[in-house]
């Protein structure tokens, strides 16, 4: 369950989309990030905002990379070992670019909003126009450069859009704290814009959570 | 004059018997003013510990790795073994720019209370009546070995450990330090090993006991003083604990159906396979480095073991407000302590809000994958400590 699976990065540079969770972070606050990959957000957090950071991370690579960076990371499943992990034992928890990945995107959030109070997600906006595009025209499942696996090998087996996701937070009874979409180069979409124009035009979405009451 | 097979046997036999009470290298002896008390209610006094070093102690005494190791280790881990003058049997991990750089910390490995290379075990002489403990030494559990390491480990000077690490059985004595002496070890590295024993692991160990006191040459636990050896039993426990250490596949690779020096089954009870020879000379050779005794005494600590049973049958309790930083190992193939067990671990510490770090490292190679040429467990062991240093604020050690 890796970033990598995804989302491609630009060597020597921070992720567009690691800064704009980073924004959402509270300096010194218990975080634990599912699916961490090589861990560069935890690294981030932890250098930059002064995080207690943990993470899981399903493949073997990056579990090395993580621990020989000195961060605290486990090899797991988000899909299984969310379970094991105790109510409230962290402020916040991250699932960047991994919940398209998952079997039960429903039972993770749930899982997320039970150990932390505030949960950050980011995934790839399946409404962005460009992918309505290619399967409207094309007759193809669409591809990207974020996105860029065939139907028949992709790792993400749970693809929403924006609105879809919006959907399945209200279900759930949490509160949507902050919010932003990304463009291709990972800049925030005008944030005044109105929803259709984000999902629209958003490729990725990044939704801080919060658990009501 | 060239010496037969039976008198090399004789030699290393009489240079483990010695080992046993006045071992090459380092002892720590603890007088009467010193008992340890042992979980059977009973205080031991006096007692030593045969032990080894490598690499220097820093000035803050803030460099130092406790090695422990498993069940028939000894202490000799990085250097020649004396009574074998085979390596050190984790010198593949300890060493000069190894993952555990002796240039960089200060390495102690200990014999086990009641093993048979100079800590005070069942081969050892009782004081009080000049005759070997036998069966009169009372029962050690893995709480009692890691209260006497502890032991040395204040006699060195040392007030917190900056790791301690170990497999199987050591890691178990690593998980009991990191429960019972929290403040004292600053990083915890335990490796395929589990917070209790399993029926499957009690059973197998039964039956090696069960092998050792059914030989006639035991005479009761008193066969030192009567001069006889249960080697034929040692041997048949320690064939059957190494088929437990390896793996189907890992057999398989090694030997396959193959035979051994012939074309043909002899259709005899003879070492037809490859398999059947390796595993008598695997028996063979352990008879005459380890004691019979020590094999019951530590098996039984390891059966015994439950870190869980001891806080209310809560694990998370056992590890609750612990500063250490962990790192758990598993091995894919490892049946003796399958991931599952680790896993329990690092889900107790993740709930009592440990940093901890987790990771199955895939192996054909069974349980004894940690002694062996791994280079994903070396990557994680150098990764996890210098990282764990850096914390620290040790300074780097030499580039490998």
């Amino acid at each position: 369950m890796s970033h990598d699976l995804t989302m491609s990065a630009t060597p020597g540079s921070i992720r567009a989309d690691y800064l704009v969770v980073a924004g959402m972070v509270t300096p010194g606050s218990k975080v634990l990030d599912v699916g961490c990959g090589d861990g560069g957000l935890l690294k981030l957090l932890r250098d930059e905002k002064g995080v207690d950071g943990r993470g899981i991370e399903l493949s073997r690579a990056g579990v090395n990379d993580c621990v020989a960076a000195g961060l605290a990371v486990v090899q797991g499943d988000a899909d299984t070992d969310l379970a094991f992990y105790p109510d409230n034992a962290f402020d916040l928890v991250i699932l960047s670019q991994t919940i398209q990945a998952t079997r039960q995107p429903r039972v993770v959030l749930e899982h997320m909003l039970r150990i932390g109070r505030q949960a950050i997600v980011s995934f790839p906006n399946f409404g962005h126009w460009r992918l309505r595009l290619q399967l409207i025209l094309r007759g193809r499942m669409p591809t990207s450069e974020n996105l860029p696996y065939s139907w028949y090998d992709t790792p993400n087996i749970h693809f929403c859009t924006l609105r879809d996701f919006v959907d399945l937070v209200r279900e759930l009874d949490a509160e949507i704290e902050r919010s932003a979409a990304l463009d291709g180069w990972g800049r925030e979409v005008r944030v005044n814009a109105p929803w259709w124009f984000w999902n629209l035009f958003g490729e990725q979405a990044v939704f801080k959570l919060s658990r009501k009451g | 004059m060239s010496m037969t097979r039976a008198d090399l046997s004789t030699n290393v036999q009489d240079a483990a018997r010695r080992q046993a009470d006045e071992p090459d290298g380092l002892i720590a002896r603890f007088g009467a003013d010193e008992p340890l008390m042992l979980d059977a209610g009973v205080a031991l006094s006096p007692f030593q510990i045969g032990y080894q070093t490598y690499g220097t102690l820093n000035a803050d005494k803030s460099n130092a790795v406790l090695v422990c190791h498993a069940l028939t280790g000894d202490q000799h881990v990085a250097s020649a073994n004396p009574v074998t003058g085979k390596p050190g049997w984790w010198e593949i991990m300890i060493g000069p720019g190894r993952p555990i750089d002796t240039d960089r910390y200060f390495v102690i490995c200990s014999n086990v209370l009641g093993g048979c290379m100079g800590t005070t075990g069942p081969a050892s002489i009782d004081p009080a009546t000049g005759e070997p403990f036998g069966l009169t030494l009372p029962l050690i559990t893995i709480p009692d070995m890691v209260r006497a390491q502890w032991m040395l480990v204040r006699r060195l000077g040392i007030e917190s450990l900056f790791c301690a690490i170990g497999g199987s059985m050591g890691g178990m004595q690593v998980l009991q330090w990191a429960s019972e002496y929290k403040d004292m070890v600053f990083s915890a590295l335990p490796i395929a090993t589990a917070a209790r024993h399993s029926a499957q692991n009690i059973a197998f160990h039964e039956v090696g006991r069960q092998a050792i006191m059914a030989d006639p040459q035991w005479r009761g636990g008193r066969y030192l003083g009567e001069n006889t050896r249960p080697s034929a039993g040692l041997a048949v426990a320690r064939m059957a604990a190494h088929i437990t250490y390896l793996s189907d596949m890992a057999l398989h690779r090694k030997f396959g159906r193959r035979f051994q020096d012939r074309d043909a089954p002899t259709f005899s009870f003879d070492a037809d396979f490859q398999v059947e020879s390796y595993l008598r000379y695997q028996g063979e050779a352990f008879v005459e480095r380890f004691d019979a005794n020590s094999y019951l005494y530590v098996t039984r600590a390891m059966d015994y073991f439950d870190i869980a049973e001891e806080h209310g049958g809560s694990l998370a309790k056992a590890f609750s407000g612990t500063k250490t930083r962990f790192c758990v190992v598993s091995f894919t193939s490892d049946w003796l302590f399958p991931t599952a067990g680790s896993r329990q671990v690092v889900h107790a510490l993740n709930a009592s809000g440990a940093s901890v770090s987790f990771a199955e490292i895939t192996s054909d190679k069974g349980h004894d994958a940690f002694l062996l040429d791994e280079p994903e467990l070396f990557a994680i062991c150098r990764g996890f400590l210098d990282a764990a240093a850096r914390a620290r604020g040790l300074p780097a050690g030499a580039q490998p």
